[in-house]
């Protein structure tokens, strides 16, 4: 007989299929993972939970007897029928029958999960990211030098003395270099001799202490090959923390499919923050013509009506930015979504927040112009809006200002286009 | 003697001395005859894994066992179900799989059950014998494996797919249940016919052709297809849909008929399993029963390990009542195990029932020996036909039902009484009968030079019709592999005739 140890052997030999059958149910998948994003927070778009995907329309069809016609069967276990009674079929058929269990069917109304790899997948797919952008969203890219061992050759900074002194004692002693007291000893002997006047031992002990002398010359106290450095690998580590604004207009004119777009942005752009550093605050600010600081659930759910004022959302961004996230410990991000419209009179004061405050205090302010789903009707396409001309005036090589207009989910990256390209991906 | 093991930790070492002990008591007590045996311990995912491909250690990549993986697993993660504690495969060597959660008791029935029961039975029976490779199926499924995958890369992951979901949906209709008749040679063939031709001139006589009202007999219903249209190569009827297909389908290329072949060869591999699926499942149980209760005997398990070793017999061979909520047919594992028990019984000490019965084996004295040859020599079907006692009939409380179609009850045919235990032992019978389970459908025709349409027919026992979003489904993945038109025909077994509404099309 052999028996062989197979439990290191690779698992997920099945995973193959396992793409196979998400390919199969693309469709399912997709509803499902749209769902998903409408009822997670921006925060949670990275969280491991599971998505449940109904499996329909994935049967496997053969040509198999249905439930009728007459037939006859033995069961086990009759306590009191006898011959010529009756029995009441069983509910549901003749589920119990061999033939139901066999064929498989009938077993596909239940759901399985997506891992977060596949939701993330599915998710980017949407947005229409190139596949550098993915990687690095998938994984973190910072990091820091970790311990890792020793090696031969380093700065000085990073020997290490005891690791290297170890060496040294061991190749000492292995190679017999004479000891200081061995030398001190022969030196006393040496002296006495001298001092008794035995020539004999004179020149005897004086040969021996150069050959002692000698060989400590030849093999060194500590010799280039016991030396050893710290080794350092750097690891991928988040650093620093971070502050994403996320502004919206919700006056009346944002309509659902606007905010599903805005979310999806707000989404995209906490993954990438949340690669990047190690804490990630979001401050959900919405206005109509004045602004307030909400939850997440109001800011996408509730409805208001009013005017439409940008300046007041971005003067509440900047105070809450003094109160609570000075320059210097924190890095802002600043995300705004709306339809566009404003307010023609306020144009100036947006300019000079902006200008003023903002700009120069961000890292980066993504502006996303949502709208409705494009239509056939050459009569929807209307001009520049009039948020749009505000900012376009502003846009400038170092300015680290991006806008962008969107009507669906694949048109959101191109607004984080110059922010992950100034992170070394090259976007195409 | 000295005990095998202690405790509940399993170690190489333990099984090696396990399998040795075991081995012994298979070979030299119990007379079995199996293939060597290469055990592997896996992990549960790697069980997992395993129950995808169906049970198959290697095999080529489908989504419908990612569907399988997945449902296992939610059921299995969810605690609804457990896993196998083993996996065997018919080959040679026989591959073994073993849990490594399982405790060292356990791995000792599994190798007495699996290593040894089952192994017996795959190299002895005679339908493996006849159908099945045990040398050459590992190469085959790595060849398959590769061949898919080599078809994916260059023709694309959807055309193959589009083969492999059409091929499953024909697996079962890709089975040869007879050997076919050997291919004469054409000297064969002349000789053959210049002898016929020899006998009809020596007895030609006139007489014969002066009688009067010879009819012309009447063409079999249901033909459409002129004698002219058909292909002159292709021989009807065909009951391998897949084979026929692989042949003759005008549209295939080339890998798609080496696909078609593929499934269809792993499906002619399972289908003794299928046929046999009871008593193998009872062959092992025995075996395994016979082996630990030898092993305790001998004193070399202890009372502990005994008592484990019960627990889980018992709750494998356990039977609920069809009244029970657990009921979910009949265990192959309990009936199997009951009837090859009471054979053994009837050997060593038969009753005068038995010897009415079975007057062939009663008191003969020699269970072991006249288990091997049934198990060598019957499927299912042919052995409940046999072997079903009165006694076995009885244990099982059995019960024989009768149901038409549109009524709200089952008739009470016969119970296990006098009268009904030949009833009851004939219908069960029939119910493992894999040619009863599966509908009978063969192509009966093909136009060849004109449209192409290609003509199936099922033929009804019964009343039972096939299922009609399935037939439809199916049917359409016939069509795809013919590439042109097809029709399926319902018509009644016994009368011949046409069934209302029976024609389903697909063009």
């Amino acid at each position: 007989m052999n028996i062989i140890d197979r439990r290191l052997n690779p698992k997920g030999k099945s995973l193959p299929n396992r793409q196979r059958l998400l390919r199969r149910l693309k469709t399912q998948v997709r509803k499902a993972v749209a769902q998903s994003i409408a009822g997670r927070r921006v925060t949670e778009i990275d969280a491991d939970r599971s998505v449940p995907v109904p499996m329909e329309g994935i049967g496997e069809p053969s040509f198999r007897k249905g439930m009728g016609g007459t037939r006859d069967m033995v069961w086990p276990g009759n306590q009191k029928f006898v011959k010529g009674d009756r029995v009441p079929r069983p509910p549901g058929g003749e589920a119990a029958g061999r033939d139901g269990a066999e064929s498989g069917e009938g077993e596909d109304d239940f759901t399985f999960t997506l891992s977060r790899e596949e939701f993330l997948d599915i998710f980017f797919e949407d947005l229409e990211l190139p596949d550098m952008v993915k990687r690095r969203l998938k994984q973190s890219t910072a990091s820091v030098p970790v311990r890792a061992g020793f090696s031969v050759s380093g700065g000085p900074q990073s020997l290490d003395v005891v690791r290297t002194m170890r060496n040294s004692m061991a190749r000492r002693l292995a190679l017999g270099r004479p000891r200081d007291e061995d030398l001190e000893e022969l030196e006393a002997m040496l002296a006495e001799a001298q001092a008794s006047g035995d020539r004999d031992a004179v020149v005897r002990l004086e040969a021996e202490i150069g050959r002692m002398r000698q060989r400590r010359l030849t093999i060194p106290w500590v010799d280039p090959v016991d030396v050893r450095y710290r080794r350092f690998e750097s690891r991928p580590h988040p650093v620093a923390q971070a502050v994403m604004f996320c502004l919206m207009d919700v006056s009346g004119s944002m309509n659902e499919h606007m905010k599903d777009l805005a979310k999806r942005f707000f989404m995209l752009l906490y993954l990438f923050l949340q690669r990047r550093y190690e804490a990630v605050e979001v401050v959900f600010i919405r206005h109509t013509h004045e602004a307030k600081e909400v939850d997440e659930d109001t800011f996408f759910t509730s409805r208001e009506t009013g005017g439409t004022v940008v300046s007041s959302a971005l003067e509440t961004a900047s105070r809450i930015m003094t109160e609570r996230f000075p320059v210097d410990s924190w890095n802002i991000y600043i995300a705004q979504a709306s339809d566009g419209d404003n307010l023609s009179s306020d144009a100036n004061r947006v300019l000079a927040e902006m200008t003023n405050r903002l700009l120069p205090a961000c890292q980066y302010f993504a502006y996303l112009e949502v709208g409705d789903p494009p239509s056939d009707n050459w009569e929807d396409r209307s001009g520049p809006s009039e948020l749009w001309r505000t900012y376009e005036s502003l846009l400038a090589e170092t300015v680290p200002l991006a806008m962008r207009r969107a009507n669906t989910a694949s048109e959101i990256f191109g607004v984080f286009r110059e922010l992950f390209a100034r992170n070394g991906v090259s976007s195409s | 003697m000295t005990l095998l093991y202690e405790g509940r930790e399993w170690n190489f070492d333990k099984v090696r001395r396990a399998h040795d002990a075991v081995s012994e008591i298979a070979l030299d007590e119990l007379g079995l005859d199996v293939y060597p045996c290469q055990v592997e311990v896996i992990t549960f995912e790697q069980m997992l894994d395993a129950y995808a491909s169906i049970g198959l250690p290697i095999l080529y990549h489908h989504w419908s066992f990612g569907k399988r993986f997945v449902r296992d697993e939610v059921l299995y993660r969810k605690g609804f179900q457990g896993l196998a504690y083993e996996i065997v495969i018919n080959s040679d060597p026989c591959l073994c799989y073993i849990m490594e959660e399982n405790s060292m008791t356990m791995q000792t029935l599994v190798l007495a059950h699996a290593a040894f029961g089952h192994n017996h039975f795959f190299k002895n029976n005679h339908l493996f014998r006849q159908w099945t490779d045990a040398t050459a199926i590992l190469d085959y499924l790595s060849f398959a494996r590769d061949f898919v995958s080599r078809c994916e890369d260059r023709y694309g992951v959807d055309a193959v797919e589009r083969i492999l979901d059409a091929a499953h949906a024909l697996q079962m209709q890709g089975i040869n249940r007879y050997t076919r008749r050997p291919k004469r040679s054409l000297a064969d063939e002349l000789a053959r016919e210049s002898e016929r031709q020899a006998y009809l001139e020596t007895t030609w006589n006139p007489l014969w052709s002066t009688l009067p009202g010879q009819k012309q007999e009447a063409p079999p219903a249901g033909v459409t297809v002129a004698p002219e249209d058909r292909a002159p190569s292709v021989e009807f009827p065909e009951e391998n849909l897949l084979y026929f297909l692989e042949k003759n389908s005008p549209v295939l290329k080339g890998w798609e008929r080496e696909i078609l072949r593929i499934v269809r060869n792993l499906a002619q591999y399972f289908y003794p399993q299928r046929q046999t699926k009871m008593m193998n499942e009872g062959c092992a149980t025995f075996v395994h029963y016979e082996i630990m209760n030898r092993l305790h005997e001998k004193r070399m398990i202890d009372d502990g390990a005994f008592i484990e070793f019960l627990h889980s017999h018992t709750s494998v061979t356990f039977q609920p009542s069809f009244e029970d909520r657990r009921y979910g047919g009949l265990n192959p594992y309990a009936l199997g195990f009951a009837v090859m028990q009471d054979i053994q019984r009837i050997c060593r000490d038969p009753t005068g029932e038995d010897r009415d019965w079975f007057p062939d084996i009663a008191g003969n004295g020699d269970p072991m020996g006249t288990l091997r040859d049934i198990w060598a020599h019957y499927r299912d079907e042919s052995f409940l036909l046999q072997f079903l006692s009165p006694k076995v009939i009885r244990d099982f409380r059995m019960i024989s039902l009768h149901g038409e179609e549109g009524r709200s009850y089952f008739e009470v045919a016969a119970i296990h009484d006098e009268q009904g235990y030949r009833s009851v032992r004939a219908a069960l019978a029939r119910e493992y009968e894999c040619a009863r389970i599966d509908p009978e459908i063969e192509v009966v025709d093909a136009n060849m030079a004109g449209n192409r349409r290609l003509y199936l027919e099922n033929r009804v026992h019964d009343g039972q019709r096939l299922d009609p979003p399935s037939l439809r489904a199916t049917l359409q993945h016939v069509r795809n592999l013919w590439g042109y038109p097809v029709t399926l025909r319902e018509t009644d077994a016994r009368t011949g005739k046409r069934l209302s509404d029976g024609e389903t099309e697909v063009s």
